[in-house]
């Protein structure tokens, strides 16, 4: 299948990633051509195989519940485009 | 001086017949030499390098070296590198220096490695050629007109062009083998999990793993040596025991079997490539290995199956990205919503974009079962295909690409296309095996690679297998005329 404009705009949104208008005509049929691609896996009978979760067959490995990293805010904090007393700004969300 | 192989050079240093100072000047002074018209280099960190280079010297003639201590080597922009940018090919990270060292980094910084700079790359390693990264594309040195290959195309550069000794790289579906394989040098992704991933920055976790760019295999070896093991800090790191590289080259010759995989050679597969890797093979056999056709009954389906997973995969990586934490904000917003959706489409280049729409996509309400879980169960047959012939064979050897080096803005315009370059490479990090690809000729003027792949857990065998073709052939040793 392909995608259309309407498409986009929704995946843009659950993306949050805005692609102007400009931009739209390549990625809508640039997009519809990987869609076409991908399409090819819908041919495979796969009814009895279990999805793969691990390309070593291995489980995910717990740890404790521990303490283990210092506080580093100051040193991380140092990359954030707005930060006032410690804390990152972002535009007003609540009225 | 730079014509020597990392173990030559470790024997120079450990002999004292260079030192990690004069070893570091002289790279860099290549890097300033060569790098405008390759665009390798993202930073070069020389400073840092000669302080490196000089506390490297100490050690040596303190006595408590050890191979790696002095050799300048450079690391892909993808993984953290304390105090200096890492910027992954985005503009969304131009600004981002990293507060602390990925565990390759470190590993290799403690062996004593000097670190020269951060390489070139594709836009979060998303693509082929390394020409979609913020700083402009990177040139093939073996021809300037042509890619060298991506994503880790600015480390293949660095190292087919003697601007460093070896360079990490990262492999997500041929990364590492691809640029390797097309700049004419040796490039060996491990099995999934064998690297630590932590201060890796993400795109696709389930099929990341970082490796070498080397000139040989014996290289690689000194360098994985390193960086191979266990670390708490990747959940996904494997704790099985870090062989010895390095000593299961000397071991003997033994009798093995090479599965040829017919599909490899279709009807993409260029000519003078396929000859390069006959030939390749005929040299196996002398060496008395047995050569036997395999069926790999899915692998044609690797391409697709990798588009929706590691899609996925990024779409859900990528979403750390929001102008709040760290990197790029858009300016002059009201609006939170805004903030990311302006933030992302200002920050991402036009790939990275597409493949967090297609993640996106696949991921989305009514989709999930058809793509991404139907990607999942075409994978496991994938991986049971290997398997199959795994039980039959001890190596997979054919081309690591269709096709050598292609022009610089060739194939920029068709997704597609870029993407059928990784045709013959995804398998492997689909079912997560180590390979490798090696120099083994060249069609129409341009280096040709011998992609090897084993069973998970092989690398020692690997890399001896590796080792002993470069003992038997010179392609390893052949360099770009202007970069001799």
């Amino acid at each position: 299948m392909s995608l259309n404009r309407e498409d986009i705009e929704k995946l843009c949104f659950l993306a949050r990633l805005e692609v102007t208008i400009d931009e739209m005509p390549d990625v809508e049929s640039k997009l519809s051509d990987i869609v076409k691609l991908i399409d090819q896996l819908q041919a495979v009978d796969t009814a009895s195989v279990t999805p793969m979760a691990h390309p070593l067959d291995r489980e995910q490995r717990l740890r404790e519940d521990r303490v283990t990293e210092s506080d580093e805010r100051e040193q991380i904090q140092l990359n954030a485009p707005l930060v006032e007393r410690a804390l990152y700004l972002v535009p007003k969300v609540i009225e | 001086m730079h014509d020597r192989t990392l173990a030559l050079l470790a024997d120079d240093l450990a002999a004292r017949r260079v030192s990690a100072v004069e070893l570091t000047e002289h790279f860099l002074q290549r890097i300033e030499q060569f790098d405008a018209q390759l665009n390798a280099f993202v930073t070069v960190t020389r400073d840092e390098a000669l302080a490196q280079a000089a506390v490297a010297d100490k050690r040596l003639a303190a006595g408590n070296a050890t191979p790696l201590t002095g050799i300048p080597i450079a690391h892909k922009d993808i993984f953290c590198t304390q105090g200096v940018k890492t910027s992954c090919g985005s503009k969304i990270l131009d600004n981002f220096i990293s507060p602390y060292d990925a565990t390759v980094v470190s590993r290799l910084r403690d062996a004593g490695a000097v670190m020269l700079g951060k390489t070139n790359m594709d836009e979060f390693a998303m693509g082929s050629s390394s020409e979609t990264s913020f700083y402009g594309a990177v040139r093939n040195p073996w021809d300037h007109e042509l890619v060298p290959g991506g994503s880790s195309g600015g480390s293949a550069a660095a190292v087919a062009a003697r601007m460093v000794c070896g360079a990490t790289g990262t492999d997500t579906g041929g990364s590492i083998r691809q640029p390797a394989s097309l700049s004419g040098i040796t490039g060996f992704k491990p099995t999934y999990g064998r690297v630590s991933r932590y201060g890796m920055v993400a795109f696709a976790s389930s099929l990341d793993q970082a490796g070498t760019l080397t000139r040989t295999a014996e290289d690689a070896a000194l360098m994985m040596q390193v960086m191979a093991g266990f670390d708490e800090r990747d959940s996904t790191a494997l704790t099985d025991p870090v062989p010895a590289f390095s000593s299961a080259l000397e071991t003997p010759w033994q009798t093995i079997t090479i599965g040829v995989p017919e599909n490899f050679f279709d009807d993409g597969l260029d000519e003078g490539s396929a000859q390069a890797i006959r030939d390749a093979l005929r040299v196996f056999e002398r060496l008395g290995a047995t050569i036997k056709d395999v069926h790999l009954e899915h692998v044609h389906l690797s391409v697709p199956v990798y588009y929706v997973v590691a899609s996925a995969e990024a779409s859900s990586n990528l979403s750390r990205f929001d102008g709040v934490r760290y990197g790029h904000r858009a300016e002059n917003i009201d609006n939170l919503t805004e903030l990311y959706m302006r933030t992302r489409g200002e920050g991402f280049g036009a790939e990275v974009k597409r493949r967090i729409l297609t993640g996106t996509y696949v991921l989305s309400a009514g989709y999930y079962d058809a793509y991404y879980l139907q990607a999942q169960k075409v994978r496991q047959l994938i991986s049971d295909d290997f398997a199959r012939a795994f039980a039959d064979v001890d190596f997979l050897m054919g081309p690591t690409t269709p096709t050598p080096a292609f022009g610089i803005g060739q194939k920029m315009d068709d997704p597609i296309q870029m993407y059928l370059n990784d045709i013959y490479t995804i398998g492997a990090n689909l079912a997560g095996l180590p390979a490798l690809s090696v120099p083994c000729g060249f069609s129409g003027g341009l280096p040709v690679g011998l992609q090897l792949i084993g069973a998970h857990l092989s690398e020692p065998a690997l890399l001896k297998v590796a080792h002993y073709f470069q003992l038997e052939t010179d392609w390893h040793t052949r360099v770009p005329a202007a970069y001799a």
